[in-house]
């Protein structure tokens, strides 16, 4: 039986020291047993590593950054789509989600497919909500206070044990042991990100992330949890290990079916010493890490190819325990013709 | 032969890691007109810079707002907020179309009355309302909405001195999951302030209670904050019919719906990101129609909308100064509007499209405007085709506060034009000229001769 | 006088100039190439501007504020020889 062949998208093209789950996901595509594939990469950056890396990518688009907005990304969308007849599309950026989101159904209509969260998924699981998330949903949550000023945390800081954490809207943390090492973070964190800052309950232990699809009827169609053997200086895996871990699966699970998400997502968990598991992060995509859940025996990134096109999909029921990932970098070769053309055209 | 179109000659780094030319290419669509008529001709007509609001977008949007809430709830009344654009034109657009008014002042309350809305249909707001203030909207048994306890009080001694019971409600704040809350106007729904205030209304019997009214804030990015507002007003309303058999008619669930304006340091495009029109519609019906009132007691829904019903039917015209190069090699342009008449460039980053065909070629600049001052950026950083001087711009989604808030400092404000339904522009403000900003200035006599 | 690009930089006809002795690109508009190419071929600032004037919907005094602000943008840049 000869297999379909698609042409599918993919962002995420930095494969960088804090890497972007691009070319994880097109490993992915191109392993897959039920379909061939072209691969459309879509680039930011003009020097984005998978743009060079033909092997893997069939052909590059440079698109707009989120900020310009969706009209613009959508017009760009267009254009790519009469040149190469997508049949999906994986966005792999946080920033970048909520447009896709939006978009997804003037997309499906003209034939670009995409497995995503819902809107109310998306900004439910966002790192403010995330302890009302937990209570809802009865998933462990480090407890967490939002503040709007130094003297805030003054008035909320006696109700946590020290260290505490000091988390920024979006992005950066930081750890304070004392209330002025807080309000010093408070200062530097919100110059940058904005308000409001969360104060969290620091939880000790060993952090273990699930790697997971939903169908979006509440059934987890596969999930691999991993612990990280060694961590880069910005805090990223370089190396994992798949664990045999009833819990994790379970909460997962769990989260899966009261939320009914649907798409990928990889959840971050502090595990105790006490063997219970915080939840400390929901990412609304694939993690840089996921073709780990292609060696393990789930090509998850297959499935939900095959869930858009209306495939029978089956849920994973196993996965390999005790396999590794362990990242590496290499210097490819480039000619400056590549750097103009993708700097010139916006192609290569 | 025929010559070719020139443009300036522009070089760029080439970023390593950041293009913006193919998202540029798309973003910088020349608008040469409003509502069909060409920028250059309002321009030639009206003077640079000059405030353009098409009467075509404010009764679209309007009726979008109508359809968007009435679909949902059936009793729904809109008021259009006079601090957000009160000149006489607009207002009027607005009542015509079937709004009444909702008022924070003295003179926008005689503004409104001038209008020929009547008293019943003029909401007034705000914290500061003097006793004649109070009295004159007695006289026309407009609906007062109370802001603290010292208003309450004086409003009690006045009701003696007056033959009619005055008409009120008061203003509620609350916790709606939007922070910081806005806790400094009215009484707070979660510490019993409100139950407070509506007792002492219902028991000394003086006024006549006939709403409830709340502004969660402004610019809400969030649908839900309006769902839980709602609730809570619905609890209060529910509360004092279950307490003092008393049904309240209407429910005021103020403004802050955001307009499509993105505000500075925001990642997404603010079009992209606030909540429609129908999702803070649906958050609030849902919540109304919910919470248990008896069919033939449901309050109507008031909704004193201003930013999101009027910015996007605004636009600045204005003109290159001139184009400069600074020390650190960027580049600048300075254009003929500043930020006296911009006030919203403080928090927004305002969309701006160049109003002649140009090529796709992008610069990134600074935008300065013409005031001697540092303070005067219209842009920290903007992408835009290579601007010449002379050359014309269109600043978006401007309808919104600039007309009120704007001020004769170094400059005088520019003219408002109006371009009805019909495509026909109508100046409803003049051009303002020294005689404007020297308006009632007294010069003391011994000033007459300064025998320079 | 003639302004001279150096001569190990090359220009592209996509507007796209790499400078081989810094790593650094660039990127000219199409009125930018023209201008450069001229410069390359050895013409004078004044025959730039009399080529430009021929064939450009362009006043003399708009085009020399242009140019001029162009040229500083080459210094700037150092993709012009340092002496004349």
């Amino acid at each position: 039986m000869s297999k379909p062949r698609y042409t599918i998208a993919v962002t995420g093209l930095n494969a960088i020291d804090s890497p972007g789950p691009g070319m994880a996901v097109i490993r992915g595509l191109r392993d897959a047993e039920s379909f061939d594939v072209r691969i459309i990469g879509l680039s930011y950056e003009n020097l984005e590593p998978g743009i060079y890396m033909h092997d893997l990518v069939d052909k590059t688009y440079q698109v707009p950054y989120p900020s310009e907005g969706q009209e613009v990304l959508l017009n760009r969308l267009e254009y790519i789509h009469r040149q190469e007849q997508l049949d999906f599309l994986y966005p792999n950026f946080d920033a970048e989600l909520f447009n896709f989101i939006k978009l997804e159904g003037v997309l499906a209509q003209k034939g670009i497919r995409m497995v995503l969260p819902t809107v109310d998924q998306f900004e439910a699981r966002h790192k403010i909500n995330l302890y009302k998330y937990g209570k809802e949903h009865g998933i462990l949550v480090p407890r967490a206070e939002m503040v709007f000023s130094p003297a805030d945390i003054a008035r909320v800081i006696g109700s946590f044990e020290f260290p505490v954490v000091v988390k920024g809207k979006y992005y950066d943390t930081g750890i304070a042991y004392n209330l002025q090492q807080a309000q010093q973070h408070f200062h530097k964190i919100s110059a940058k990100w904005g308000l409001p800052i969360l104060i969290q309950a620091f939880v000790h232990g060993t952090e273990v992330n699930v790697c997971a699809i939903g169908d979006g009827k509440g059934t987890t169609l596969g999930a691999v949890p991993m612990r990280k053997l060694y961590i880069t200086d910005k805090g990223k895996a370089w190396a994992g290990i798949t664990l045999d871990d009833e819990n994790l699966l379970e909460i997962t699970q769990r989260v899966i079916g009261a939320t009914h998400w649907r798409g990928p997502l990889e959840l971050e968990f502090m595990k105790t010493t006490e063997d219970a598991y915080y939840l400390l992060e929901i990412n609304p995509r694939f993690p840089a890490w996921c073709y780990l859940t292609v060696g393990a025996g789930q090509n998850q990134i297959e499935s939900l190819v095959n869930l858009a096109m209306g495939k029978e999909v089956q849920p994973f029921d196993s996965y390999e325990v005790g396999k590794l990932f362990i990242r590496y970098s290499e210097d490819m070769i480039v000619n400056i013709s590549e750097f103009e053309q993708i700097s010139t055209t916006g192609e290569l | 032969m025929q010559k070719k179109a020139y443009e300036r000659p522009v070089i760029q780094r080439v970023q390593t890691g950041i293009t913006s030319k193919v998202g540029a290419q798309y973003g910088n669509r020349p608008v040469t007109d409003i509502d069909g008529v060409p920028v250059k001709q309002l321009i030639e007509r009206y003077g640079s810079p000059v405030f353009v609001l098409s009467e075509r977008k404010i009764r679209q949007n309007l009726e979008a707002a109508n359809r968007a809430f009435k679909t949902r709830y059936p009793k729904v009344q809109f008021a259009w907020s006079y601090k957000t654009n009160y000149l006489n034109a607009v207002c009027r657009a607005f009542h015509q179309a079937g709004s009444w008014a909702e008022v924070v002042s003295r003179f926008e309350y005689e503004k409104a009355l001038k209008n020929g809305v009547p008293g019943p249909k003029i909401l007034f707001n705000g914290p500061d309302k003097t006793d004649e203030d109070l009295r004159l909207a007695i006289q026309h048994d407009s609906p007062i909405h109370i802001d603290h306890l010292d208003e309450l009080y004086r409003l009690h001694a006045i009701a003696d001195e007056v033959d009619h019971k005055p008409r009120v409600a008061i203003r509620i704040n609350m916790d709606t999951g939007v922070y910081p809350m806005w806790d400094r106007f009215g009484f707070n729904y979660e510490n019993g302030q409100a139950w407070d205030a509506l007792n002492k209304i219902m028991t000394m019997g003086k006024l006549e209670l006939i709403g409830l009214h709340t502004h969660i804030g402004t610019y809400m990015m969030s649908a839900s904050a309006y769902h839980i507002a709602a609730t809570k007003m619905a609890d209060l309303a529910l509360g004092l019919r279950n307490r003092y058999g008393k049904v309240v008619t209407y429910i005021d669930m103020g403004g802050g719906f955001a307009s499509h304006n993105t505000l500075k340091g925001s990642y997404l495009k603010g079009a992209d990101a606030v909540p429609s029109m129908d999702d803070y519609a649906e958050a609030i019906a849902s919540a109304l129609l919910s919470a248990g009132f008896n069919q033939d007691e449901l309050p109507w829904l008031y909704l004193e909308t201003g930013r999101a019903l009027i910015d996007d039917a605004g636009f600045l015209l204005g003109t290159v100064i001139s184009n400069k190069r600074l020390s650190d090699g960027r580049k600048a342009t300075i254009m003929d509007f500043g930020v006296n008449i911009l006030f919203t460039s403080f928090w927004y980053d305002h969309k701006i499209s160049p109003a002649q065909d140009s090529s796709s070629y992008a610069e990134d600049s600074v935008l300065y405007g013409p005031l001697c001052m540092n303070i005067d950026v219209v842009r920290e950083h903007v992408t835009l085709p290579p601007l010449h001087a002379g050359d014309q711009v269109v600043v978006h989604y401007v309808g919104a506060y600039n007309i009120t808030q704007s001020m004769q400092f170094i400059t005088l404000r520019p003219a408002v034009v109006m371009i009805d339904h019909k495509g026909t522009p109508h100046l409803i403000k003049q051009v303002e000229s020294l005689e404007t900003l020297e308006r009632g200035e007294v010069t003391p006599d011994y000033l007459n001769e300064i025998g320079l | 006088m003639a302004m001279r690009i150096k001569k190990n930089i090359a220009l592209s006809e996509s507007g796209f100039i790499f400078h081989p002795s810094t790593g650094d690109s660039y990127s000219v508009n199409p009125i930018g190439l023209e201008i450069l190419n001229l410069m390359k071929a050895g013409q004078s600032s004044e025959e730039i501007k009399a080529h430009m004037l021929e064939h450009y919907r362009v006043d003399g005094d708009s085009f020399e504020k242009d140019f001029y602000d162009f040229q500083v943008m080459l210094r700037t840049y150092k993709l012009v020889e340092d002496h004349e």
